[in-house]
């Protein structure tokens, strides 16, 4: 049965290996390319952030793509095969796990790997890594089957599907190694892929935020380095089951605050923690879709995953000596977070700050250091990827669609516009501002719960206080969610507060106010409505046009002719149509999808939905059944804490 | 005992599944006729079923459930557990408990139970809500018929009964919580329905994050009384609290009542209310009226053993009670919208249930809730019908309306009658209960400060003149004197409002809930004639006559001018809230967001700024090392040479 482990990593593997292959009859030096490629790339790096140099990176991934016996739907495919299989592989693993021995790790491989430094390939899973394995497995087959028909900017496609492939190998085998440096060789696997696909396939100002991501976080790396080396050299293993099971003996109460500090300050920055989270909002403004939704759905958890599996267990006088320090930066991280992203004006810039917000609670959760504050973590984790990736995914589809994610160009009336986009932001809004039933509340409730009591030895007094800071966070992750809400989905779908020319254009509106809600701002759409009748041509309410309308007032005036760009109207409905059915539309190249006119967007497309129905259906199920999660988690949980 | 708790399990879930029933069921994405998402009469027909059915047989399996705990005598008695308080008051008449846990979720902690507990007082208000809750569905067929929009508004219905009735039936508080939050959520969704108009949406996230507020409150309330019972289980907690220290007691009620405060539209967390009446008016009806800001009453009557051992506790919900309901009731006086008149006049109703809790009578409380559910369901529905009809909320667009409105004129006489507190409508005699108690309080020494009883007690009896006041002044207004109508022009109507003119009587649809909730707003009262104390009950009538009186004359001299003058000075004021709104955005939100904006260009600036900033260091650094590389042989070869000396000597002297 350990064949499966090996089998969740030589699946992506071997894909990402034979799709190389496949491209070597075009250029036989690919993989020379591949190598200097990081060259090239880190020569661009060295000239500072904020200089994006000549992309060396895109010659050097363009090898891929060029290849001649690769056709198109070949590689459309190609990801959601190998992604689909290694899926599979994992469902596997979670219905043949024994969840009676859930604190055990199952499935185990131990062979030697490099016996001169005592080092094992030493893989395993247990209650605490198995849903982030399937996590990562369902996030990565998601993102592929979003590729089939959306892809990003860039060419290179099929070096994404390669990247991307890569990229699963390293956060699966985080989540499984049980050898503390086969751990951080996943770790740092990762961050090359990611690299990649933000400076390769990114925004405007990709490689800036690249060079930072991969910089600040290959500090922490370092750090993190250290650390490990610190317990190897004081405990004589490697093991992480040993160690845990050691609780620390071994280890002097000095050195374990010196590797707690080292080891916690490497997977803070991964986390990331307040103050050392700044390179995320850039990474996730400038990322494409597919890298912000694994970089925020399973990346961010390498980082609490990596406490709740190495720092916390391994070291815990260290964690007793520091996690009031934790919880107040997890804290401070909740507040400020959410603060941040009231005054946010970019809705990706947003959902990446809120990220700060959430994984606080994951953190606060964590520096309790009881069993709820644990479940409350990894039942945090879990919640995250899905509602964060699923935002991430929407957010995606929106900048597809208008051609940008500032909030103020967006304009209002998405639900009116978009009614099914509208629908599914608002549910993703929700379940990520915490809602009781959905997901996210799971999480934030329990880490408040092991806040309420935290662990014998840490001052109550502190964590009453943490608590009640974090209960003020949630009332501001509410809130910036409600106003971003209220922006983006209400409101009249014509109001043209993103058109610079429009009819109205001029008035300021809440376009220019960061936030609606002061009194003020309010009266220029009701001024707007009064004079609409005046206004000519769009006299009609926007409303009418909209598909959802139709049923009353708008059916017996289709046919006069709507004064909103006819021809635009008509051209958006033939993808539309073509897509119900199953056909390509002609001409579907590798750029994004035509921002439509003014009149009508496409809505939600069948590929979209595929990708996001699964995570739609996991937050509900998990919020109403957080059994089926705590249940995994908590024995394996309760044993790592057990000793104390 | 299972077959019982299967069945209160299927009046929470049934709705539910309704819920999703018609988020999925009622819209197609691709294909088919029509436009995507357009809802075609056979789907709109669908949505009105899939809404109204299962909210009937959740309505009929509630009653059902209650019948059952009368006859009682196949059912275990009522918990000994009550707080030790001996047995509450339904007690008698609806002995026994359906209970049942279908899992426990361990969270390494304090485990969380699922499951649900039917007693007396869960199975009174559960009727109350389905049956507003029907009523309220039925009525949205007729009312709703030109909303494109109906499916979803109709699923959110059946969401938000499904939430009320886990409050009402859950076992543990946490799971209570759940369906607490989730009112929230859908009180949310539905006052922004009409969401084209920013004032709406406004409203919507305000009632949200207010309640969110009061809720974060209740959480760390329950959290305070779960682990101090060692249990989140109701039952176990009513246990625990005889022995529980009476600090941990009133810091756990005040929390709580902090959530009760919130939901219950209470001072200081009122806020949301007036303007949540942006909400279609079968919401206003459902949710402002009957079920969700009943939640935060029938929670303290839920745990009241609990808040009876925190004396600071009752005595702070005797004051929040006393300002509530009098400035409210002022408030109601002085609005010209006559939704705005009754969401004023139900915080000001709610004010009393609070104070009759305050007093130490949750059976008087209980029983007010119960009729107010049904008369304030009653007159937000029949303003409903009038709003429909005119086509505006205003009271100065209305007038003359009795002569055309000859179902809703009664019905609305009743509802306000009741409101009034005028025999025989059921209004007089919970009131009068609720007054009673309140006395009882005032008078005799007990569990209440006197100051607080005292001044509960002259408010309540000041905001029964009031609210003569202001139910009178709305009945004329509305149904009297000269018709107002004509003037009013509708070129597009404002989506918060109903849709054409056409004078005549509300739809079928909308007129059958009126008739049948009109019973009971007529006749419940008749049920509590043994709460009734005749001494106060002759004071209050008169006093609310006098107020009702006032108004009267005022309008007799004029009967154009708005009697609202009778408030003098006061008027503006009090058509203003007392201006709370405005010092709220002052005081919290504005430096809320300014604190945002810092935040942001800290962000930027410091915490970015230092990273970048090392960055720069950093380059600078090497920049400084860089001259040393000038690629001059002999200016390393020195550099080496001196190195080598410096060593040598350093070695000589220190060695």
């Amino acid at each position: 049965m350990s064949a499966l482990l090996i089998g969740l990593l030589a699946v992506p593997l071997a894909g990402a290996v034979v799709l190389m292959l496949l491209a070597r009859p075009s250029q036989p030096s690919e993989a020379g390319d591949l190598v200097s490629l990081s060259v090239s790339s880190g020569a661009g790096g060295r000239e500072g952030l904020s200089a994006p140099s000549a992309a060396g990176d895109r010659e050097g991934l363009s090898v891929l793509s060029g290849a001649p016996g690769l056709s198109v739907p070949f590689m459309r495919w190609y990801g959601p095969v190998v992604s689909g299989v290694t899926l599979v592989l994992a469902i596997v693993l979670a219905v043949s796990f024994d969840y009676g021995r859930a604190a055990r790790p199952q499935f185990e491989i131990d062979r030697a790997w490099i016996p001169g430094l005592d080092l094992r390939f030493h893989l395993g899973v247990d209650g605490i890594s198995l849903p982030l394995v399937v996590l990562t497995a369902l996030l990565t087959f998601l993102c592929f089957l979003y590729l089939v028909r959306h892809k990003p900017d860039g060419e290179r496609f099929g070096a994404l599907v390669f990247t991307l492939l890569v990229l699963e190998v390293g956060m699966i085998g985080t989540f499984l190694a049980l050898d503390l440096l086969l751990f951080f060789v996943f770790f740092e696997i990762v961050l090359i892929p990611m690299y990649f696909v933000i400076a390769v396939w990114g925004g405007k100002e990709r490689r800036a935020a690249a060079v930072k991501f991969i910089l600040y976080t290959l500090l922490g790396s370092a750090v993190l380095l250290l650390g490990l080396l610190l317990i190897w050299v004081h405990t004589g293993t490697l093991d992480m089951v040993r160690l845990a099971q050691a609780h620390g003996s071994g280890m002097s109460r000095a050195a374990q605050i010196l590797a707690f500090l080292a080891v916690g300050l490497g997977l803070a920055v991964k986390a990331p923690m307040w103050p050392l989270h700044t390179w995320l909002p850039a990474a996730h403004t400038e990322a494409p879709t597919v890298g912000s939704v694994l970089l925020a759905g399973v990346l961010l958890k390498m980082g609490t995953y990596g406490f709740a599996r190495i720092a916390i267990p391994v070291l815990p006088e260290g964690a007793a000596a520091l996690a009031p320090w934790l919880g107040a930066f997890a804290v401070m991280g909740i507040v400020y977070g959410s603060l941040a992203c009231l005054a946010q004006r970019d809705l990706k810039r947003m959902i990446a700050y809120s990220s700060v917000g959430h994984m606080g609670f994951v953190l606060l959760g964590l520096a309790t250091l009881t069993p709820v504050g644990m479940n409350a973590a990894l039942f945090g984790n879990v919640a995250h990827g899905l509602i964060t990736g699923l935002l991430f995914f929407i957010a995606g589809a929106i900048k597809e669609r208008y051609g940008t994610a500032e909030m103020s160009r967006l304009g209002g009336g998405m639900l009116g516009r978009l009614p099914y986009l509208g629908s599914l932001l608002t549910f993703a809004c929700v379940a990520s501002l915490g809602l009781p039933g959905l997901a996210g509340f799971w999480g934030e409730m329990l880490a408040l719960l092991g806040a309420f009591r935290p662990a014998p030895g840490l001052s109550r007094p502190l964590f009453l206080v943490f608590m009640a800071i974090g209960g003020l966070g949630t009332v501001l992750t509410a809130a910036y969610f409600l106003l971003m809400l209220s922006r983006v989905t209400h409101g009249r779908p014509d109001e043209p507060e993103g058109r610079p020319d429009g009819p109205g254009g001029e008035a300021p509106g809440p376009a220019e106010e960061p936030l609606v809600s002061t009194a003020e701002a309010d009266e220029e759409p009701r001024v707007r409505i009064i004079e609409e009748p005046g206004t000519g041509g769009e006299e009609r309410p926007a409303f009418a046009e909209e598909p959802s309308f139709v049923e009353t007032a708008a059916l017996p005036e289709e046919p006069s002719g709507l004064p909103v760009e006819p021809v635009a109207t008509e051209a958006a409905q033939a993808p539309t149509a073509s897509e119900a059915a199953g056909v390509p539309p002609p001409g579907e190249g590798a750029g994004p999808l035509p921002v439509l006119g003014f009149g009508r967007l496409r809505d939600v497309t069948p590929y979209e939905l595929a990708a996001w129905t699964p995570l739609v259906v996991l937050t509900v199920v998990l919020g109403l059944w957080p059994k089926a999660l705590l249940a995994v988690t908590d024995p394996a949980v309760q044993a790592f804490l057990g000793a104390r | 005992m299972t077959g019982m708790v299967g069945v209160a399990a299927a009046v929470v879930l049934l709705p539910f599944l309704a819920a999703v029933a018609g988020l999925l069921g009622t819209r197609r994405l691709w294909g088919g006729g029509g436009p995507p998402g357009a809802i075609l009469p056979p789907v709109y027909r669908r949505a009105a079923w899939t809404a109204v059915l299962p909210t009937a047989i959740s309505t009929v399996l509630a009653i059902w459930l209650l019948a059952g705990l009368w006859a009682g005598n196949a059912l275990p008695r009522g918990t000994a557990s009550y707080g030790g308080a001996g047995s509450p008051w339904w007690g008698d008449t609806l002995p026994g408990v359906v209970q049942g846990t279908l899992s426990v979720i361990g969270t390494g902690g304090i485990p969380i139970s699922v499951g649900l507990r039917v007693d007396g007082l869960a199975a009174l208000i559960a009727v109350l809500v389905t049956v507003v809750a029907l009523a309220v569905q039925v009525y949205s067929v007729g009312y709703m018929r030109h909303e494109p929009r109906y499916p979803s508004f109709s699923a959110f219905i059946s969401l938000f009964t499904s939430a009320m009735l886990l409050v009402v039936y859950a076992d543990d508080l946490l799971v209570l919580y759940v369906g607490w939050e989730i009112m929230g959520l859908c009180s949310y969704l539905l006052i922004g329905h009409w969401w084209e108009d920013r004032a709406n949406s406004r409203a919507a996230v305000k009632a949200f994050l207010v309640t969110r507020i009061g809720d974060v409150g209740f959480l760390f309330g329950i959290f305070t009384l779960g682990l101090a019972a060692g249990s989140f289980r109701i039952d176990d907690v009513l246990a625990r609290v005889p022995q529980m220290p009476t600090g941990i007691l009133v810091a756990a009620t005040m929390l709580l009542l902090l959530g009760v405060a919130g939901k219950s539209a209470q001072v200081p967390l009122h806020t949301w209310l007036p303007d949540a009446m942006a909400g279609p008016t079968p919401i206003s009806a459902l949710i402002h009226a009957a079920t969700m800001v009943a939640a935060g009453i029938f929670v303290v009557a839920r745990l009241y053993p609990a808040f009876l051992g925190a004396r600071p506790t009752l005595d702070l919900l005797a004051v929040i009670a006393a300002l509530g309901m009098l400035g409210a009731a002022l408030a109601a006086l002085a609005q010209d919208d006559l939704k705005r008149v009754l969401a004023y006049s139900t915080i000001s109703q709610l004010a009393y249930m609070a104070g009759a809790l305050a007093a130490g009578s949750d059976q008087a409380a209980i029983f007010h809730l119960i009729t107010h559910g049904a008369f304030k369901a009653l007159l937000f529905l029949c303003a409903g019908a009038v709003i429909h009809a005119v086509g505006s909320n205003l009271m100065s667009d209305m007038g003359g309306l009795r002569r055309t409105m000859t179902i809703t004129f009664p019905a609305m006489t009743i509802g306000f009658a009741a409101l009034m507190g005028l025999p025989p409508a059921s209004g007089f005699f919970s009131k009068d209960a609720v007054l009673a108690s309140i006395e009882h309080a005032a008078i005799e020494p007990g569990r209440l400060t006197d100051a607080a009883a005292w001044l509960l007690y002259g408010c309540a009896l000041l905001t029964v003149a009031v609210t003569g006041a202001y139910a009178t002044r709305a009945w004329l207004r509305t149904f009297f004197g000269e018709s107002r109508v004509q003037s009013v022009a509708l070129p597009e109507p404002e989506p918060g409002v109903a849709h054409v003119w056409d004078g005549r009587e509300a739809p079928a649809t909308m007129l059958w809930p009126i008739g049948v909730l009109a019973i009971p707003a007529l006749l419940l009262g008749l049920a509590g004639v043994g709460l009734v104390e005749w001494s106060s009950a002759v004071i209050s009538l008169v006093v609310a006559l006098l107020g009702a009186s006032a108004v009267y004359a005022a309008w007799r001299s004029d009967p154009v001018t708005d009697p609202a003058r009778v408030l003098g000075p006061l008027r503006v004021p009090a058509e203003q809230a007392f201006y709370v709104d405005a010092v709220y955005s002052r005081v919290l939100v504005a430096p809320v967001l300014w604190l945002a904006r810092l935040v942001a260009r800290t962000d930027d600036t410091v915490v970015d700024g230092a990273v970048r900033g090392s960055g720069s260091v950093a380059v600078g650094v090497s920049g400084l090392l860089r001259r040393a590389q000038t690629g001059n042989a002999q200016l390393y070869l020195t550099g080496v040479l001196a190195g080598v000396l410096i060593i040598v000597v350093g070695a000589v002297v220190l060695g």
